[in-house]
């Protein structure tokens, strides 16, 4: 059984978690230039709370995670929808890119962008829904020993 | 028109909350839509009636030429005037018949989407947009006929109706298309103008077939004609609204529509008058076996579609003239007739006619109603029903197969009529009789539907110039060509007039001997018990075996099985393709560098120790391996994008099997030597296979690939170097989106596995009983 309590383990989690987010962050928005993008990121970033889970348990993971994994897809299911719907509007065939340049602080925003943040819900909460009931079955049995 | 159409499934989303304001008044403010559009549809019936076809452009999915066109010409007008004026109707009658019932709310909501979908079919012009509408019709009519879902014969029936029809629909969808490719058009506006083409084309016969049984099944036809009566245990107001004046005619609207395309051959007028002579004498023959009244009446409906049927397949101009106007009395009396039904049950407590009696002095308008009702369906003068069933004989008299279908009708009339008295006077004249309940008069809104239908009934049949035009632009538009109808109550003493008379009298002999003749009935019980809804019953039942066969087969359980199966089918048809239709090229240039082999090396070792180590966490490790060497490959030949994901899933990978491993239970048994051979030989073969498709691909170049142009366009299109990210993002983006719903649906079911493991104590006790569990 998975114990969770070591002291190298956790101050590892505790220092490497806030960095691996980070990182997946910088991977999902450099992605269309550069290798990364958001299934990628979503990776990286479900890594990052797996460490936690490993460390903490899966108790302190929902509760820092705030949000249920279920409700992160639905978020990006909602997310790749919505991208779509820009160039409906436009009257131009569906999931065509859209571009909008913000001019101070010149960043390109684009559906395509939404539409990775989307994957990268998804990718996440698709993980983490498999680790967090694998790992609550594993503390129901231990809670019943 | 779309608006009205597609906002009224908006309103039947809405319904529920319209329950939150108006409470038992909802079926009246429901009512307001179809009573709308009766009234814009009577203010086209001068324009219609005229001549002109009335077209509502409305483009849907223009790149597959997929459009929302609705067509208005005297087919679409009088189907769509039934549908809108029956359902006011309905509405109002459904609000007394279902008063204070817990589910109403379900009720309405349903009923008014039928409604939508039943006028989005009669109306459509496209092909596609048609057969959307009419699968909708099925679904609703199932939710409907399913609407007593604690009663296991209402599912039963729900389901069935639902089989036989979505059945159909299957053969019609393979005939709309097979017609959209002959006619080379998918509007039925343009499809009924080249009849020549599509009546001269190689594949007539085909499509013909597919969209007969696409109709006969909605329409049921004999031999599928078993799932109506038995689609009785929907609550009356369904029964009255679908099962009789709409969606079970949508099949013969379909015939009728296409019969300026595909009508007039030897082959149609064969197989729609065989067919619907016999529905018609099954459905007049079975109906008095029946003391049900909602039965004996779902028998008459059958009867009366294969009399439409057996018109469309004469096809002549009397022929035409007299299927819209019997389709138009069909619907009125009908109509009626399960209202009054519906009223019977609901104030006597019972829908058995052998148990009643003598009820006109406690409920009078409803007798009136039922007598006038039933005057028309037996054809009585001076009923519409008489003018309806006079240019019937008139048609049968003078088209072709007439030594066939005019004995046929007459025997159908006969019976009918005898039907037609049952209903009308069995209940109300006599002794009264003890009943489950203490019968009234039933209440207002239920009698509005059943006095009005009556009445008009009535109406027309004195005066049957006013459904004159109507009649004219419905067989015109049937017959592809205009037609000029006048319709009398009186043609003098003439064949048909005589016939009428002599069903009249036969009818009426049958009705005073009625139980002696289901007693003399009674000896064919086992052959209609066998009849083709025994077939029906056999065909589920093999179905269901022939599931959990191939069940026991495929899907056991063992994750091994399933490989071995996947991989072997695999191996064939990609083995046989590989060496049946292609030449095997094997130009095999080895330009190792020693870092290559290295990497390939270790991972031949991690696939041999994975399948010599007995450890699972060492296996899962080499594993591993192979998976870390696989992205060190993408590395190497320049895929950073491919590489780093491989790395991921691996990495996941690992941490969810180490999770997984600690709740396995532990090998009870090993593979015997034989299965290990069986297994080695089918990886064998796997990778055998894969290596020979490997080298194969290199050495030939078939095709131009398309990477070359996601490469130039990567930039200047999707704005982005990363050409894996821009394909992922923008160029395939509605593959990603189908794949995050693909993922999204997997993390649902695993989690509903894990959450809800009935199986997982199942094993633990076959574990504590010392039983023999294995992977």
């Amino acid at each position: 059984m998975i114990r969770s309590g070591t002291l190298i383990l956790h101050v590892a989690a505790r220092l490497l978690m806030p960095l691996q987010l980070l990182f997946s962050v910088f991977l999902l928005l450099r992605g269309h230039d550069e290798p990364g993008g958001g299934f990628i990121a979503g990776l990286v970033a479900s890594g990052a709370f797996a460490l936690y889970l490993f460390a903490f348990g899966p108790r302190a993971t929902r509760q820092m995670l705030r949000v249920a994994p279920q409700d992160l897809i639905g978020l990006g299911l909602c997310l790749g929808v919505i991208s779509a719907l820009p160039a409906w509007w436009q009257g131009q065939p569906f999931l065509t890119a859209q571009w909008w340049t913000i001019p101070w602080i010149d960043f390109k925003f684009s559906t395509p962008l939404i539409f990775d943040i989307g994957v990268y819900l998804v990718v996440q909460g698709s993980v983490l829904i498999a680790v967090l009931a694998l790992m609550e079955g594993d503390s129901e049995e231990v809670s019943h020993d | 028109m779309q608006f009205a159409v597609l906002g009224g499934f908006v309103l039947a989303a809405f319904a529920p909350l319209l329950h939150r304001w108006f409470g038992e008044r909802t079926g009246w403010v429901l009512a307001l839509l179809p009573g709308a559009l009766l009234l814009w549809l009577l203010g086209q019936l001068p324009t219609v009636v005229a001549g002109e076809t009335l077209v509502f452009e409305q483009a849907w999915v223009p790149g597959l030429e997929i459009t929302l066109t609705f067509l208005l010409d005297g087919l679409s007008l009088l189907f769509a005037l039934l549908i809108s004026g029956i359902g006011v109707l309905v509405l109002i009658y459904a609000s007394g018949y279902l008063k204070g019932h817990p589910d109403l709310v379900r009720f309405h909501v349903v009923i008014l989407a039928f409604m939508m979908s039943m006028l989005g079919l009669v109306l459509a012009d496209n092909l596609v947009s048609l057969f959307v509408f009419w699968e909708l019709t099925s679904i609703t009519s199932y939710l409907l006929i399913g609407f007593n879902h604690t009663d296991l014969e209402a599912r039963k029936s729900a389901l069935q109706g639902l089989f036989v029809t979505v059945g159909g629909g299957l053969a019609l969808l393979a005939g709309l298309i097979l017609l959209a490719l002959a006619g080379d058009s998918w509007s039925l506006q343009e499809l009924t103008g080249r009849g020549e083409l599509l009546r001269g084309h190689d594949l007539y016969l085909p499509i013909l077939l597919c969209l007969l049984a696409g109709a006969f099944t909605k329409s049921a036809q004999f031999p599928f004609h078993f799932w109506l009566p038995n689609a009785m245990a929907a609550p009356t107001p369904v029964s009255a609204y679908l099962h009789s004046a709409t969606m079970v005619k949508a099949g013969v609207y379909l015939l009728a529509r296409l019969s300026p395309a595909l009508g007039g051959t030897p082959a149609w007028e064969a197989w729609l008058c065989l067919i619907g002579a016999l529905t018609m004498l099954t459905g007049a023959f079975l109906a008095l076996r029946h003391t049900n009244i909602k039965k004996l009446l779902a028998y008459s409906t059958v009867m009366a579609l294969g009399t439409l049927t057996l018109l469309l397949g004469i096809g002549s101009e009397q022929a035409m003239v007299a299927f819209a106007t019997f389709l138009l009395a069909h619907s009125l009396y009908k109509g009626a007739l399960f209202m009054v039904a519906g009223i019977l049950d609901h104030e006597t407590g019972t829908k058995d006619i052998a148990l009643m009696g003598g009820l006109r002095r406690v409920m009078p308008v409803t007798a009136l109603c039922a007598a006038v009702a039933a005057l028309s369906l037996g054809g009585v003068i001076p009923l519409f029903g008489f003018v309806a069933k006079e240019l019937l004989f008139a048609a049968a008299w003078e088209g072709g197969w007439r030594d066939l279908l005019l004995p046929a009708t007459l025997i159908a009339a006969i019976l009918t009529l005898a039907a037609a008295a049952i209903v009308g006077i069995r209940p109300f004249f006599g002794e009264r009789r003890e009943l489950p309940r203490d019968p009234h008069e039933g209440p207002g809104t239920m009698l509005l539907g059943p006095v009005l239908l009556a009445g008009l009934s009535l109406l027309l049949g004195l005066w049957p110039g006013a459904a004159e035009g109507l009649v004219a632009a419905t067989a015109s538009s049937v017959g592809g060509a205009p037609v000029a109808a006048s319709l009398y109550l009186w043609h003098g003493i003439n064949g048909p007039l005589l016939l009428s008379l002599v069903s009249l009298a036969l009818g009426l002999l049958l009705f005073r001997h009625w139980a002696r003749w289901r007693a003399a009935l009674r000896p064919l019980e086992p052959l209609i018990q066998r009849g083709p809804e025994a077939l029906y019953f056999r065909l589920m039942d093999a179905l269901v075996e022939v599931a959990e066969w191939q069940t026991r087969l495929l899907q056991n359980g063992y994750m091994r099985n399933y490989l071995v199966m996947m991989l072997l089918v695999l191996v064939g048809l990609t083995g046989v393709t590989l060496f049946a239709r292609h030449e095997l090229h094997l130009a095999v240039a080895l330009d190792v560098q020693l870092h290559e082999a290295l990497v390939v090396g270790l991972m031949v070792a991690g696939a041999v120790m994975a399948c010599v180590l007995r450890a699972r966490l060492a296996a899962v490790a080499s594993v591993g391996v192979m998976g870390f060497c696989i992205a060190l490959t993408f590395v190497l030949f320049s895929a950073p994008d491919l590489g780093i994901t491989q790395l991921l899933v691996e990495t996941l990978t690992v941490i969810l099997l180490i999770l997984v491993l600690f709740r396995l239970p532990r090998f009870a048994r090993l593979s015997s030597p034989l299965e290990r051979v069986r297994d080695l030989v089918v990886a064998a073969a796997t990778g055998g296979l894969m290596t020979l498709l490997i080298l194969q691909v290199v050495s030939i170049d078939p095709f131009s690939s398309i990477s070359d142009y996601m490469v130039a366009n990567s930039q200047p299109l999707g704005h982005g170097h990363n050409i894996v990210n821009v394909i992922l993002v923008d160029f395939r983006a509605l593959d990603t989106l189908g794949e995050m719903f693909v993922l999204a649906l997997a993390a649902i079911g695993v989690f509903a596995m894990l959450r809800f493991h009935a199986g997982e104590y199942e094993t633990r006790d076959r574990q504590a009983r010392g039983e023999v569990v294995d992977d």
